[in-house]
């Protein structure tokens, strides 16, 4: 039988004075996957956008829980969205969404 | 057992106390508790207790490093009899193979560089480990180039880089990961900085090793060295008196 896939979602933190909107972010995430793991490794990552709030830069993502490492490593790897410089940091790491805006409730 | 995590190469404009005082604080917010900032030899005093005191703001912990560039072997050890015992961390950066094995065995060294941008400069090898693993050097591996470089050069780091740390594996030469951050948008988490180490098949717990466990123990083991009461390893003044 197949087996149900498992997913994780991260919360992210948007390091950046200006405005980004959520399809540059999403794409520069792909991009940043594809140049580090190729076409086969970026299929393998199922990621997708959840949430996105522009004004507190916050960030939740989805991701198959095999792929997290690397994800992880591509999100590191991105220094720049166009011609903005930007850094991305991981807040937390979840199995749900409920337990992801647990863990990060301030 | 909670790690302490600490980025021994942090490389502010020192004439800018702003970015300074921003980059410290980002380490602070990003989970570091110590952070080295690379002065330049002739570091006055009073800058260096300035930025002690802006660390202590940020309640973090701060150690002063200076990085030597020697042409020659007679250049290093001249510059390590100087500067050794001014200053908390030792980086060396190797631009010639003589300087490389000098730097290995010399056990005043704290820290091994080499070149990102070009691979036939990086000179750990097996005999430089080998020196390596009978002194106290560390392998430094700067984060900055990893993000900064783009293609080709990005391909040919990563393969320097994973041949490197698996002949450190090999002799049992610790591996440090620094940022060499000097723009704060290039800090990263210590955790991101070990999911970066994926990338040239460095282990989860090495990685974390490599921002926690072995820059902490060259901290350790400097400040011992260089306070008052140190005499040799193993041995420190507990009490001066007449009576002693």
């Amino acid at each position: 039988m197949l087996k149900r896939a498992k997913r994780r979602y991260l919360a992210l933190e948007i390091g950046c004075e200006e405005p980004i909107d959520s399809g540059e972010l999403m794409d520069a995430v792909w991009n940043a996957v594809m140049k580090l793991y190729g076409e086969y490794g970026a299929s393998r990552a199922g990621l997708s956008m959840i949430d996105y709030d522009a004004e507190r830069r916050f960030l939740v993502i989805r991701t198959a829980h095999t792929a997290v490492e690397m994800v992880r490593t591509a999100l590191a790897s991105i220094t720049r969205i166009g011609n903005k410089p930007v850094a991305i940091h991981v807040l937390a790491v979840s199995g749900t969404i409920k337990a992801l805006y647990k863990k990060i409730k301030p | 057992m909670k790690r302490t995590y600490a980025d021994l190469h942090l490389c502010p404009d020192l004439a800018n106390a702003e970015q300074v005082l921003r980059m410290v604080n980002k380490a602070s917010k990003l989970g570091y508790r110590l952070v080295a900032i690379t002065v330049p030899p002739n570091f006055a005093e009073t800058n260096v207790k300035g930025l002690l005191n802006v660390c202590k703001e940020a309640k973090m912990d701060l150690a002063t490093r200076v990085d030597l560039k020697p042409r020659t072997p007679e250049e290093l050890l001249k510059a390590l009899r100087r500067f050794r015992r001014e200053f908390e961390i030792v980086a060396v950066t190797c631009e010639s193979k003589d300087v490389a094995r000098q730097a290995a065995k010399d056990r005043r060294v704290d820290l091994l560089d080499f070149s990102p941008f070009d691979f036939r400069r990086r000179f750990f090898d097996l005999a430089e480990a080998e020196l390596a693993s009978n002194g106290l050097a560390c392998l430094e591996i700067d984060m900055k180039p990893l993000l900064m470089l783009e293609g080709p050069s990005r391909i040919r780091l990563l393969s320097s880089l994973r041949r490197e740390t698996a002949i450190a594996r090999k002799f049992g030469v610790p591996v440090v990961m620094s940022s060499g951050a000097s723009d704060e948008r290039l800090m990263r988490r210590p955790q991101e900085l070990a999911a970066l180490a994926n990338l040239f098949d460095l282990g989860q717990k090495a990685a974390l090793d490599a921002v926690s466990g072995n820059p902490m123990l060259i901290m350790k083991r400097n400040r011992e060295k260089l306070s008052p009461r140190f005499v040799a390893p193993g041995i420190r003044v507990v009490r001066r008196g007449k009576d002693c």
